[in-house]
């Protein structure tokens, strides 16, 4: 891109060039009268894009599903007052999942600020909690410079949403427009190699261990640390589980993989977990979902690497024995290298005894269900979908039961493919986080794991898939109820299902066509494959299934909440 | 345990409500607070007295850090330090009173600033524990006003916080 220097702009010319400076290929965003001046702009120019969305939340999920199956910053642009309130379970999303974002709010006009204006909100206050960080842009001069450390901010260190809010009035005002080359921050400088010594004392453990564990998170996605952790892992010969962000960071087909661990992780990989006398966790934050009740982790000793670029990650819920904090590929690199160069003495009798150990757990077949039954299961759709997309596709979800059959069942042989809110657990996150990854993949297969409740949250943007062409196949496992809060009310409040149940649900195969889509209802097994083949194939149009899956359903294993991870509520079947 | 955590961070609008939101989302508890410019106009200053568990700091310093704009954050606590508060307490003093009132506030080294007719107003610092000791030794009938700045603190010797 040429480097324009020294022209004088007004604000609203400058966000879109430094757009421009920075790549960006779609925005995604809704107008307001904060903004009109930055769409005027946007109007005048053809390199980046905007997507109209159908409500703000949904601009917010989609440049979040762009970012997560691109690793580029996802951008949204939202007008002042309900614009960024609406954006705010978008951006708290992203946040706790620690995706890069840019979000520019438009704002009411300085000399406004405070007199409760017309569509005024306190943004940056509102923001504050759920953004790495956000700027009030007050003179515009500084508006070049605020916007390329946002995007500095939001994909350096620990990544995360940056919020740049900008009044009216600064859009209107004119400077010397020149976009910074670099930034530099004496408050800000992530670290990326970790420390040496302590890299060695990790080698030395790694060595020794006997019964070692490989538990890596959404960081090695986050960092594109995927490849080298494989190669790790596999130098080794160790067992490797992943959290729910980071299916797809190590090969879900592998012999070495145990699957996903946690509170609706598989019994081999909690039992793993639990009684691994080396845990060497990367880009993991031992959530209360993944390791249950500390106390009864710990009660087990073990020795624990744990390497992060977050030190408040480090010794947050878990006192590890080996912090390491630094960027994923360059310690594994450096630990790598260690390990090749003196790879002697591991005790590989001690290893392969632990294998049989855990050959002995995974016999318990935990994730087995009823496949001779006469109502369509939900697993078995989501394994049909495996097979039909040939385990290819980008498989976008929402929240309940369906998103951990779908975490549990489709296996993610590749980073980015997995994309779904793990932190915040956002209902209404699937779709339009659909049509980021099918913007950002455009010839990708797509597909959008959901429920009844959760599609509810924001259908609205089925008239923005038709606007775009986006040929996403939202598979929407309609079990009538709130799935996940129907299980917990089996199990902990005595089968009370408490406005659970959802009555009236619309006709979703209407209602798809509705919108201009193609709508299928499946209720027979032996419909399943047949419907997913035949939607697959289309590859220009949204297909709707709405499949009538078993209301009485349940997830398994399953740990309470507050157990321990080895106390898993197992299937009947058992 | 009681900690004095000392911390630089650049002198913007936004940057204190950072901090303190920080403490108030994630459940730590803030005992005082205080804050001004350095000689370096662009930068702040600031003490925080809080208390928690060794896990408890370590989080707490370690999101601290985590802000955008924290340049640096010390544990004071750690290692020998000083600190002071200020407080101005306004006291019952007529007739009868202020004998006893100013003998009590030249004891702790204090200073009457304002004078009225039944009032004193004393500028006493200290460390947070003087200050305490100073208002247990008044008749608590005595005391109209209190206003304390919470404590400033400071390392000992070659101990700097600077960047
Ligand atoms: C209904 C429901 C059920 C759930 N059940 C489970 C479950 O059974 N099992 C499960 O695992 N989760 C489950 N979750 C998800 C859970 O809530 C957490 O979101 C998830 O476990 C966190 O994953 P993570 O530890 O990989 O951390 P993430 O949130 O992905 O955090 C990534 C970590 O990597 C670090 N990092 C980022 N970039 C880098 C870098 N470049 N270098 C080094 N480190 C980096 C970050 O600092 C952070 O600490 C469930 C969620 C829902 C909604
Ligand atoms: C916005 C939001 N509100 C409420 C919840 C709590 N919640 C978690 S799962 C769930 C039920 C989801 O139902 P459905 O989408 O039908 O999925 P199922 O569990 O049936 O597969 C609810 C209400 C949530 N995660 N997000
Ligand atoms: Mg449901």
């Amino acid at each position: 891109m040429d480097r324009i220097k020294g022209v004088e702009l007004n604000g609203a010319e400058i966000v879109v060039r430094c757009l421009q400076e920075e790549g960006v290929e779609y925005v995604f965003g809704y107008p307001g009268g904060a903004v009109l001046y930055i769409y005027d702009e946007l109007f005048k120019q053809d390199k980046v894009r905007h997507v109209l969305v159908r409500h703000e939340q949904g601009a917010v999920h989609a440049a979040d599903g762009y970012s997560r199956s691109s690793h580029k910053v996802g951008v949204c642009l939202v007008t002042s007052g309900p614009g960024v309130t609406n954006a705010v379970t978008g951006i708290a999303t992203a946040y706790m999942d620690s995706i890069p974002m840019v979000i520019i709010s438009g704002q009411v006009p300085t000399h406004a600020i405070g007199q409760d204006a017309f569509q005024e909100c306190d943004t940056v206050g509102i923001t504050r909690p759920c953004v790495k960080h956000n700027f009030l842009v007050k003179d515009v001069k500084d508006l070049a410079a605020t916007i390329k450390k946002a995007f500095y901010l939001a994909q350096s260190g620990r990544p995360g949403p940056v919020l740049v809010d900008v009044p009216k009035d600064v859009t209107a005002m004119v400077t010397e427009y020149q976009y910074p080359e670099t930034v530099s921050m004496r408050s800000y400088n992530p670290v990326r190699k970790g420390h040496a010594g302590q890299i060695k004392k990790a080698a030395r453990l790694i060595k020794q261990a006997k019964r070692p564990m490989v538990y890596a998170g959404g960081g090695v996605i986050l960092s594109n640390a995927a490849p080298r952790l494989t190669e790790f892992v596999r130098l080794l010969g160790f067992p490797c589980t992943n959290t729910l962000m980071g299916l797809g960071g190590y090969p879900g087909t592998d012999r070495q993989f145990l699957g996903m661990l946690g509170m609706h992780g598989t019994y081999e990989a909690n039992m793993a977990m639990q009684h691994s006398d080396v845990l060497l966790a990367i880009g993991a934050r031992f959530d209360d979902r993944v390791i249950g009740d500390p106390a009864h982790f710990a009660q087990n000793p073990r020795k624990i690497i744990h390497v992060d670029i977050d030190p408040s990650s480090i010794s947050k819920r878990v006192r590890v024995d080996v912090p390491i904090v630094g960027n994923i590929p360059d310690v594994l690199d450096d630990l790598l290298t260690l390990l090749r160069a003196d790879a002697g003495e591991r005790d590989a009798a001690a290893l392969e005894a632990w294998w049989q150990q855990i050959a002995t757990w995974r016999a318990r077949n935990c994730l087995k269900y009823d496949r001779a039954s006469k109502i369509i299961k939900p697993q078995f759709v989501i394994e049909k979908l495996y097979e039909v997309t040939g385990g290819n596709a980008f498989v976008t979800s929402d929240v309940g039961q369906h998103q951990m059959w779908a975490a549990q069942f489709y296996k993610f042989d590749q980073p980015r493919r997995w994309i779904n809110s793990g932190g915040l657990g956002t209902m209404g996150f699937g779709l339009p986080a659909a049509m980021g990854v099918q913007l950002a993949n455009r010839d990708a297969t797509v597909a959008c794991v959901t429920g009844e409740s959760s599609i509810q949250m924001c259908l609205q943007e089925l008239s923005t898939c038709k606007q775009y062409r986006l040929p996403i196949k939202i598979v929407n496992l309609n079990n009538r109820y709130m799935g996940m809060v129907r299980q917990w009310q089996q199990f902990f409040h005595g089968n009370r299902y408490s406005e659970s149940y959802m009555d009236a649900l619309p006709d979703f195969v209407k209602l798809a066509e509705g919108y201009g889509h193609r709508g299928v209802l499946i209720d027979q097994p032996a419909d399943v494959e047949p419907a997913l083949r035949e939607a697959f194939a289309r590859k220009d149009e949204l297909v709707f299934l709405d499949v009538i899956t078993d209301q009485a359903e349940n997830v398994y294993p399953m740990v309470p909440g507050g157990k321990g991870i080895t106390e898993m509520i197992l299937s009947e079947e058992l | 345990m009681r900690r004095v955590i000392s911390i630089l961070v650049e002198n913007e609008a936004g940057a204190l409500s950072r901090i303190s939101n920080m403490f108030s989302a994630r459940g730590y508890n803030i005992e005082s607070l205080t804050v001004a410019p350095t000689e370096d106009a662009s930068l702040s200053r600031m003490t925080i007295v809080t208390s928690g568990s060794e896990d408890v700091i370590e989080q707490i310093t370690k999101q601290l850090n985590k802000l955008v704009e924290v340049v640096k954050v010390v544990d004071l606590s750690e290692a020998e330090h000083i600190e002071r508060e200020l407080m101005l307490i306004k006291v019952r003093a007529g007739i009868k009173e202020r004998e006893d009132m100013k003998r009590m506030a030249d004891i702790f080294r204090g200073r009457v600033i304002d004078v009225s007719d039944n009032t004193y107003t004393i500028e006493l610092t200290g460390d947070c524990r003087k200050l305490d000791a100073f208002i247990q030794a008044l008749d608590p009938g005595a005391i109209i006003e209190t206003v304390r700045t919470g404590a400033s603190g400071i390392g000992r010797g070659n101990r700097v916080l600077r960047v």
